[in-house]
């Protein structure tokens, strides 16, 4: 690929998306705060919302986390902990990542079906969430279809692919790390930062604001009028 | 001891003549807007019956409200902080009503009467206002309404399930009676308690509960904490809406909506003291057929200077406790305790209480000498077992003593005045049976029948005055259009005619109309 393609698809389309996640959500939490919510449309169907949502959401968290192990720590780490590459692709990508990303898969699949056939959740939902909709089902086919051709063809992205993310981090972007990474991989990696560039705009935001506060807090809640000296 | 005060309504419900007054013009106030049309943030439903949303009384399939765990510890029906977070409950909530359990809201379309003459008179079909289809109509607001003796619903009230034995649903045995509903305002509320978000809460002024449209999230386990079903998911905004008890109007010391225009003029709006530190004891009692009486318990005298002096040194405004003083809630629910709250086995402490109608009860035996020997009320009343019970389910818990000394009390209120309006003898000695003298009876049934204005709404002004600080929004706040016009606002239309050029006597033809000013 030539070197431009390479470093505008490695190099500034990430770190562009990346940006908007940052900016795009400061803006929305900062100026437009009261349009951040979970946009339930659980008032109109349940049944499949029961299925879809929580097997959905299980499967996105799982998969969260996996890509956090699998992307941010090095693979020197885990040898340091006695952990060998076979073991690690066999144990951790495998048998936990394929049924992550079947759970993700299978949840949005339902999800994605019944916000289309449903009328009126079809009818509530505005352009916006049905982008987002198909968005996470490409994304997370493809994520899956990584995972389980791993089990075929032996491809160790914890020496391509990680290293490149984790250049990102350090703003020492090693474009060149992705010349060589199977294609699957590379459309799954620019499906997902789009998603990320996208997310602030999006009913995804919900996902930043979790009510950890209630845990701790006592039940009833009083306020009292603030005295409005300024 | 922590002294709290809050706004309290009584509803009368044998006044009560189920007009649907009060939920036309609060919807008019405050859910006609899209999103919102399914919402009734006052509804009147005819019990029995299965109400808003149906079977909303069902706890086994809504769990709404507390309940004891195993350690006799109250808790959430829905289940505590972690069992939620647990099982995922946050990404699906088994709980929530559907929209089929409240109605699908519709509109008709209009568009087809008008056109040219057709051979078929046109028809406005129902379409829906979620989908736009047309809709074949199963069910909508109020479909019950007046069909209290039918079988199909009255089968379908939890309150009457729960009534033991055999009931026989012949036509003699049928009664009916409105229920309007809005939100209670609870002490304990369950909705508060559910917010993850804390977007929910209740003023420290006056109790009133509340949700924060800018931290709702919209999660929904206030929907399903609410017991009596009456907070509401906006489909447009996709947050939590729920009866405001007007509070624009009760901080300038008016009566809400369906207070106001209630015609027959079944409601009381007052204040009450009471300790806010004995809430969660009283709503732990453990005999659901106590919390009536826990609850009362809660209240404190406003006329005991030992409860004014700490109720001032709890931050309580002199008008709100010279409010409570005079407060007919006081009077109705504490001193003669003919109100009770609304299903008090939800734990949640309500504050919208109702005085059972003596109207099922009445109607059976009125006629059969019934005034001749007042004595005949009291075996009535026992005679009516279903009223009865079905009242105490309703009200009190299953407490069915304290509903029918509360009934007897009004019939023989009812048959005191009848006696004295119509000039005959009656022995005042009956009045001491039921706890009444000639003068409570009296000053009773003014309450309850002439029901002036001012004796039902005693609302104390908020005290916007203290809060805002004067002195540094002197000269500045109102003043924000124009400097130095404090009109501005309003007359903003009449300064741009100026300015496009239009004469003095233009604009005034233009803004006063046969001397009233329009905008």
């Amino acid at each position: 690929m030539h070197n431009g393609w390479s470093i505008f698809l490695w190099v500034v389309y990430p770190y562009v998306m990346l940006a908007s996640f940052i900016i795009g959500n400061f803006v929305r939490f900062k100026y437009f705060h009261c349009s951040i919510t979970a946009k339930s449309s659980e008032i109109f169907e349940k049944k499949k919302l029961m299925i879809g949502s929580i097997t959905f959401h299980v499967g996105i968290i799982l998969a969260f986390f996996g890509h956090c192990l699998g992307m941010l720590v090095p693979q020197s780490w885990t040898a340091f902990f006695g952990i060998t590459e076979h073991m690690y692709h066999l144990y951790g990508s495998l048998m936990m990542g394929i049924p992550a990303g079947l759970l993700a898969f299978i949840g949005i699949a339902i999800l994605t079906y019944r916000r289309m056939t449903v009328m009126r959740v079809f009818k509530t939902s505005d352009l916006n969430d049905i982008i987002i909709d198909w968005a996470l089902l490409i994304t997370i086919a493809l994520g899956l279809s990584c995972t389980i051709t791993g089990g075929f063809i032996d491809y160790n992205y914890r020496l391509t692919i990680g290293p490149w993310v984790r250049s990102l981090f350090t703003l020492h972007p090693q474009w060149q790390l992705m010349a060589n990474v199977p294609l699957i991989y590379k459309v799954h990696i620019l499906c997902g930062f789009a998603i990320f560039g996208y997310f602030p705009y999006t009913r995804l935001v919900h996902a930043l604001t979790l009510p950890w506060q209630y845990i701790f807090r006592r039940y009833i809640v009083y306020r009292r009028r603030v005295n409005t000296s300024y | 001891m922590k002294i709290k005060a809050q706004i309290g309504m009584v509803l009368n419900l044998d006044k009560c003549i189920g007009c649907h007054t009060c939920s036309v013009t609060c919807k008019n106030t405050w859910t006609n807007r899209p999103g919102a049309e399914y919402m009734w943030f006052n509804n009147v439903e005819t019990k029995p019956g299965v109400g808003f949303p149906k079977r909303w009384e069902d706890e086994d399939q809504y769990h709404g409200g507390w309940t004891l765990n195993a350690k006799g510890k109250l808790q959430l029906r829905a289940g505590n902080k972690l069992n939620k977070i647990a099982l995922g409950k946050i990404f699906y909530n088994n709980d929530m009503p559907e929209m089929d359990n409240y109605y699908e809201p519709w509109t008709y379309d209009y568009k087809t009467l008008f056109g040219p003459e057709r051979k078929h008179q046109p028809v406005a079909r129902p379409k829906s206002q979620i989908t736009g289809e047309n809709m074949e109509l199963t069910t909508g607001p109020n479909w019950d309404d007046d069909l209290a003796g039918s079988t199909e619903y009255v089968q379908q009230d939890p309150n009457m399930q729960k009534i033991e034995g055999d009931i026989k649903k012949n036509f003699e045995q049928a009664f009916m009676m409105y229920l309007p509903r809005l939100c209670e305002h609870c002490l304990n509320a369950p909705c508060v308690a559910s917010c993850p978000s804390g977007a929910m809460y209740k003023r420290d002024e006056d109790g009133i509960v509340l949700v924060d449209q800018e931290r709702c999230r919209g999660w929904r386990f206030c929907m399903t904490g609410c017991p009596y079903k009456k907070v509401y998911f906006n489909w447009k905004t996709h947050k939590a809406e729920k009866c405001t008890f007007c509070y624009p109007r009760i901080e300038e010391g008016q009566p809400t909506v369906c207070a106001e225009t209630c015609v027959g003029r079944i409601r009381y709006i007052g204040a009450m003291l009471y300790d806010a530190d004995r809430v969660e004891q009283a709503a732990s009692t453990p005999d659901e057929s106590k919390l009536y009486e826990a609850q009362l318990g809660l209240f404190l005298d406003p006329n005991d200077p030992e409860v004014v002096k700490q109720a001032l040194k709890d931050g309580i405004s002199e008008e709100m406790i010279a409010a409570a003083q005079k407060s007919p809630i006081y009077k109705l629910a504490v001193k003669e305790k003919i109100a009770f709250p609304l299903h008090p086995e939800y734990r949640t402490m309500p504050m919208v209480w109702y005085i059972p109608p003596l109207s099922p009860v009445m109607s059976y035996f009125e006629g059969r000498n019934s005034i001749k020997d007042p004595d005949m009320i009291f075996p009535g009343i026992d005679q009516m077992r279903i009223p009865v019970q079905y009242l105490a389910n309703l009200l009190t818990g299953g407490n069915v003593p304290v509903v029918k000394s509360a009934l007897y009390k009004l019939a023989m209120m009812r048959l005191y005045m009848r006696a004295k309006t119509s000039g005959k003898d009656f022995d005042t000695s009956k009045l001491t049976r039921v706890g009444l003298t000639a003068a409570r009876a009296t000053s009773l049934y003014r309450l309850l029948a002439i029901a002036r204005y001012e004796d039902r709404f005693v609302i104390p002004r908020s005290q916007k005055a203290e809060l805002e600080n004067a002195q540094s929004e002197q000269g500045g706040l109102g003043y924000n259009e124009c400097e130095g016009c404090a009109l501005a606002p309003q007359h903003r239309s009449m300064f741009q005619k100026a300015e496009a050029g239009k004469s003095t006597n233009e604009i005034y033809a233009d803004s006063f109309y046969g001397g009233i000013w329009r905008d």
